[in-house]
């Protein structure tokens, strides 16, 4: 970088350089792509963990053009709104793409943000200087959670309708304020034209800003502290003479062209199922939803999609309403103090304790476990397996907690490493 | 001015100010929280219904619609009434001591102000589902001691042929009993009390 003022020009600079000049005297652009993009060090040894995150901004922006161009033909009423999606997917020109990469879009949402949290516990990423980078990628989670619960009620289907009652009806068990909070959030004596106009309001305005304005906040703590990566090491701490981390490389143009291979297979993926598998056999688009909302009438077998499975076979493993309601909040709430129940210095799996690596794997089976038993009906013996890993999911936390008080590791090195 | 400038004069303003603007923002808030309550329409719609018992046999069922949720009215047969008076000692609430959920005159042993009518909100007070008829008696699935009653398909909450939830089912309370009141024999009004006919 030379000293001289941002809107010098050399003699005879051709037009594009003197164009940027111009903007970069009157806005950052220039640095912002230093400092976000050419400029910006990430540890020189990602892997394939590393991709998830860059996969859900892709996935964000699907969402948000698909759903802009859903909403021209959507109409967000009782009366409407399911007879509307089917014009949307029998009568719009390509309106049936547009619509299936929303739905495919919802659950590839989950799939990647799953994946990118458990790269987190892997590699230790939420621990100190990244607390607030977890803790704000928590936030988008709970939000992302919320948008698709309500953007589910809007096709108006038997499963929105049935799934917004059961969902809706978990702050009933609230104490004192539950009955009026209730009618509050739904606007009417049971889930109407209410309901359902008040969260597309939400679903396409409200959440949807709150999830960008989160993920540039999500970006900026991370650039800040700097990406955490498969060693755990902080790279800042080993700098070379001229100022930049020794292990480091730059985002630009070294992660760019990596991300876009990953986001060329994942494009395949995706489109693979719109085309091929929308529906999904049933778990991305559920086939009780292809019956107009009935009020008198529930589906014989009510599931959540499958990303809230986890969480909704906690609620059901407990014979208790405000019970079920407590754990199933305490769930998620107990990730968000991930930080600070794991006490332990090291970062990355690879130089921790087989205490920690064993009850990772067991934290994440009973995870996955409890998501296959909140689709299925309720039976006596489901139900005693969705409380022995209910008590797995918890007993995760509290024994990370115990646990780290002590951990013997590996000794962690002092420079990146290749494994492959 | 004071010795130090005038700093405690500025640091009360500067708290003044922001607890004023605060109050400001509340207040701001109330009219927006205020319209997601049920508006005049809802309310109005959710104005109480007449229904014609005359057609209903003993041992059926029929269902109405009462502030968009299913009414369930049953007409129980003696057969029904001599199983309901039975054995209680797996109910969870089997004299209605949770007193939001019924009115005080359906508050006895049937819960009803006739004992041949049950007349109750079909929403699990689980979560919302509406539980299925089941009033056979020990059917394969629900086991040999079942005497009829409803079943939710959700998350297997049971309830007897008075609506009273079983105990060790996610159902925390018994199914809730509208205000009704009956305008002549076989007319019913739902979502009015009885005292007021009174």
């Amino acid at each position: 970088m030379s000293n001289a003022p941002a809107n010098a020009v050399p003699e005879g600079a051709g037009r594009g350089t003197r164009l940027l000049a111009w903007i970069d005297a009157r806005f950052p652009l220039s640095k912002m792509m230093r400092e976000h993009a050419t400029e910006y060090y990430a540890g020189k040894n990602f892997n394939i963990w590393y991709v998830f995150g860059v996969l859900a901004m892709v996935v964000l922006i699907i969402q948000l053009i698909t759903g802009i161009f859903l909403t021209m033909n959507y109409k967000p009423s009782a009366e409407d709104a399911f007879a509307s999606v089917e014009y949307i997917m029998r009568d719009v020109e390509w309106g049936w793409l547009i619509r299936y990469l929303h739905s495919t879009g919802a659950s590839a949402f989950f799939i990647v943000v799953y994946l990118h949290m458990f790269r987190a516990m892997l590699y230790g990423s939420y621990k100190k200087p990244r607390e607030l980078l977890w803790l704000i990628g928590m936030v988008i989670y709970v939000a992302l959670m919320a948008e698709a619960f309500m953007g589910y009620l809007l096709p108006w289907g038997q499963m929105s309708y049935w799934g917004a009652q059961v969902i809706i009806s978990l702050f009933g068990a609230l104490p004192v304020i539950g009955d009026p909070l209730v009618e509050w959030i739904r606007g009417d004596y049971n889930i109407s034209d209410i309901t359902l106009n008040r969260f597309f309001a939400l679903h396409v305005i409200a959440v949807p800003l709150a999830l960008v304005m989160l993920v540039v906040m999500h970006i900026l703590a991370l650039h800040e502290t700097g990406s955490n990566n498969p060693d755990g090491i902080e790279i800042k701490e080993n700098k070379g003479p001229d100022g930049i981390p020794v292990d480091g490389i730059a985002f630009h143009p070294f992660y760019t062209a990596k991300d876009l291979v990953a986001i060329i297979v994942f494009l395949i993926l995706f489109l693979g199922v719109v085309f091929f598998a929308p529906e999904m056999g049933g778990y991305f688009l559920e086939h009780a939803n292809f019956e107009p909302a009935n009020s008198l009438k529930t589906p014989e077998h009510i599931a959540p999609v499958w990303y809230f499975t986890p969480f909704y076979a906690i609620l059901r493993a407990v014979p208790d309403k405000l019970g079920g309601v407590i754990l199933m909040g305490g769930a998620i709430i107990v990730l968000f103090l991930l930080p600070w129940l794991d006490r332990s210095p090291v970062k990355s799996i690879r130089y921790r304790g087989w205490g920690y690596k064993g009850a990772l794997a067991v934290f994440a089976v009973s995870f996955v476990v409890l998501g296959y038993l909140g689709m299925q009906p309720p039976t006596d013996t489901y139900t005693l397996i969705a409380r022995v890993c209910t008590i797995l999911y918890f007993g995760f936390f509290i024994y990370l907690y115990i646990y780290t008080g002590s951990e013997q590791g590996k000794p962690v090195p002092d420079r990146l490493t290749y494994h492959g | 001015m004071s010795e130090d400038n005038g700093l405690s004069r500025r640091r009360f303003l500067t708290v003044a100010t922001s607890i004023t603007g605060a109050v400001g923002a509340v207040a701001a808030a109330v009219p927006f929280l205020s319209s997601w309550q049920p508006s005049a329409r809802a309310r109005a719609l959710g104005a109480p219904v007449e229904v014609d018992l005359s057609k209903l046999e003993p041992g059926s069922m029929m269902r109405v619609i009462w502030r968009g949720n299913p009414v369930s009215i049953l007409r129980r047969s003696e057969t029904m009434l001599k199983l309901l008076a039975g054995e209680k000692a797996d109910l969870r609430d089997p004299d209605s001591d949770v007193l939001d959920q019924q009115p005080e005159y359906a508050r006895n042993a049937t819960r009803s102000i006739k004992p041949e009518f049950l007349i109750v909100i079909s929403n699990c007070t689980h979560l919302g589902c509406v539980p299925v008829n089941r009033f056979e008696v020990a059917p394969a699935d629900l086991g040999p001691d079942w005497v009829g009653g409803f079943f939710c398909p959700c998350h297997g909450s049971k309830f007897d042929l008075a609506g009273r939830v079983y105990a060790g089912v996610p159902a925390p309370t018994n199914l809730k009993v509208p205000p009704h009141r009956y305008l002549g024999d076989k007319t019913l009004l739902i979502g009015e009390d009885a005292e007021v006919a009174a």
